[in-house]
C-alpha cells in the first residue's frame, strides 16, 4: 500500500482525512483538488501565485524552501511562521499523518 | 465600433489558435485581453518554462509558443484591444452582440467567444481593513499617470521588480517616498535593488523593513498610515497616495455577470457539441470552460478552438455549404494577400 493519511483543515474549521498515493508524483495542492477541496492552485503547481498557501500544525520533516517559494511567501497575504505552498510538497511516505491547515484565500 | 465576425476574449494561446481556425474558414477575428501584450498566462506568468505536452513540441518555452502561434495566425490579420478588459456584454436584436471594455472600446460581432483562462488579471489587494474606501482616494494599485504623484507624499508596498521599479522613478518626481516590505530581501533585478539601495543611502527615500502597512487613515481621502514594523510598535506615517504593489491574481470578473451559467469559476458549456454557453452565440473554450471530463490543458483549448470555430461558421453563414480542409490540401489563404501552400509535384517524362 502506498498511500498515506494527510488530515486538511479547511477554512471553515473542518478537518478533513485524505488518502493520497505516494507513487503519483503528487503535491499537496493537488491532492487537495483531487479532492475538491477549495484550493485554486491558480499556477499550476509553479509557486507563482499562493492560492495554495497553507499553515503546517504537525511537526514533519518537510523539504527546503526553494527560492521560489519563498519568494512568493515574501510577496502573498497571511503568511505565518509554518507558511507552505501545498504545490511544493510532494506526497512522500515520511508524510503520513500530515496536518495541514488552508490558509484563507486571497 | 470595432467590427468583426469572431470577438475572443482572452489573447492566451487559445484565443490566439481560434484566429488560425477562423481564418480557414474565413472568417475575420479580434481579441480584448486585460494584460497590455498577447500570450495570456504563458506571457505573463512563465514565459521562461518549459512545456512538454504541446503535440509535435517535445519541449517548447511558453514564451516560444506565444511567438510561433502569433506568427502563424499574423496572415489572419486579428485586430488586438490589449490593455483592456471586457466589462459588459449586450445582446442586440438581431442576436449580435456588443462587448465594451472597461475604458469604454466597443466591439460588435454576431459570435462571441470567451477564451479567458483563468479570468482577467488584477491587482492583489492586500488584506487591510477598509482598503476599498480609499480606492481611488489616495490608494491605487496601478500607477497609470505618474504626475499625479508629483510633489506628495507617497508610500509604497511590496518587494517585487514593480515595487522597486516605482519606487526608483517616483524618487524624483514626488516630494517623499516610503518603500515598505515585509522582508529585508528584495526580489526583483539586481541593478534595481542596487538602485534602491544608493536612493536609501543618499537619503532620497525611506526604506522600512521587515514591515507591513496594518491600517489606513483618513475620513474621505487617505491621509495617513500605520506601519508596523516586526518586534517594534507601529507608527504612523502622514501620506497622499499608497501604492500597493503585489503582483497579479486572475479573477473572473465582470464575465461571472453576463448570464452565463458558472460552475465552480468556470463556464458550462456544451461539450458534446459545440462548447457553445447557455447565451446562443457565446462560446467558451480553454480554461475558463468546465464540463464532464474537462481537462485543462493547452492541447484541449486547441481542439475546442477548432470545433468551436466549425459552430460559428453555420451562425454566421446559415446555410452555406462547407467541409472542413486540410491544411496539407488546400495550403493557407491568409487576409494579407499570402498563399502558403505545398510545392505542387511535377511529372516528367523520361524518353
Amino acid at each position: 500500500m502506498s498511500d498515506i493519511i494527510i488530515y486538511i483543515k479547511d477554512r471553515e474549521g473542518n478537518k478533513h482525512t485524505l488518502l493520497a498515493p505516494t507513487d503519483m508524483a503528487m503535491n499537496l495542492m493537488e491532492v487537495c483538488k483531487a479532492y475538491e477541496l477549495p484550493v485554486k492552485g491558480t499556477c499550476g503547481g509553479m509557486a507563482m501565485c499562493a492560492s495554495c498557501q497553507c499553515y503546517m500544525l504537525s511537526d514533519h520533516q518537510l523539504p527546503e524552501m526553494s527560492v521560489e517559494e519563498d519568494a512568493m511567501l515574501a510577496e502573498t497575504f497571511y503568511v505565518k511562521e509554518n507558511s507552505r505552498l501545498g504545490c511544493q510538497i510532494p506526497i512522500t511516505k515520511n508524510l503520513d499523518k500530515l496536518y495541514v491547515e488552508l490558509a484563507p484565500e486571497i | 465600433m470595432i467590427q468583426t465576425d469572431i470577438l475572443i476574449i482572452g489573447a492566451g494561446p487559445t484565443g490566439l489558435f481560434t484566429v488560425f481556425e477562423a481564418g480557414l474558414l474565413k472568417l475575420k477575428t479580434h481579441l480584448i485581453d486585460a494584460l497590455p501584450q498577447p500570450g495570456g498566462q504563458c506571457s505573463e506568468i512563465y514565459p521562461k518554462k518549459p512545456i512538454y505536452d504541446i503535440p509535435g513540441f517535445p519541449e517548447i518555452l511558453a514564451g516560444d509558443l506565444i511567438k510561433n502561434l502569433l506568427k502563424q495566425i499574423e496572415s489572419f490579420e486579428p485586430g488586438f484591444t490589449l490593455g483592456e478588459r471586457a466589462e459588459t456584454l449586450e445582446r442586440l436584436e438581431d442576436d449580435t452582440f456588443i462587448v465594451t471594455t472597461n475604458r469604454g472600446t466597443k466591439h460588435h460581432a454576431p459570435v462571441v467567444v470567451i477564451a479567458g483562462g483563468l479570468g482577467s488579471f488584477e491587482p492583489r489587494k492586500p488584506p487591510i481593513a477598509g482598503i476599498e474606501k480609499y480606492e481611488d482616494k489616495g490608494i491605487a494599485y496601478i500607477i497609470r499617470d505618474p504626475e499625479v504623484y508629483r510633489d506628495k507624499k507617497v508610500v509604497i508596498a511590496g518587494g517585487g521588480d514593480s515595487a522597486l521599479d516605482w519606487t526608483i522613478f517616483l524618487a524624483s518626481v514626488a516630494s517623499e517616498v516610503t518603500l515598505v516590505h515585509r522582508r529585508n530581501e528584495f526580489r526583483g533585478a539586481l541593478d534595481s535593488v542596487e538602485k534602491v539601495q544608493e536612493l536609501k543611502n543618499l537619503g532620497k527615500i525611506n526604506l522600512i523593513t521587515p514591515a507591513e502597512i496594518t491600517e489606513l487613515h483618513g475620513e474621505t481621502e487617505l491621509t495617513s498610515v500605520t506601519i508596523t514594523k516586526n518586534g517594534a510598535a507601529p507608527i504612523q506615517l502622514e501620506v497622499d497616495h499608497f501604492i500597493p504593489l503585489f503582483g497579479l491574481s486572475p479573477k473572473l470578473g465582470p464575465i461571472g455577470n453576463w448570464g452565463l451559467e458558472i460552475e465552480k469559476n468556470a463556464i458550462k458549456v456544451d461539450n458534446s457539441y459545440d462548447y457553445q454557453t447557455n447565451i446562443p452565440g457565446v462560446y467558451a473554450i480553454g480554461d475558463v470552460n468546465t464540463y464532464k471530463g474537462k481537462l485543462k490543458l493547452i492541447l484541449s483549448g486547441f481542439h475546442e478552438a477548432a470545433v468551436m470555430c466549425q459552430s460559428a461558421y453555420q451562425r454566421i453563414n446559415p446555410g452555406k455549404k462547407y467541409l472542413m480542409k486540410y491544411t496539407t490540401v488546400s495550403g493557407v489563404e491568409g487576409f494579407d494577400g499570402s498563399k502558403k501552400e505545398a510545392k505542387k509535384e511535377t511529372v516528367q517524362a523520361i524518353y
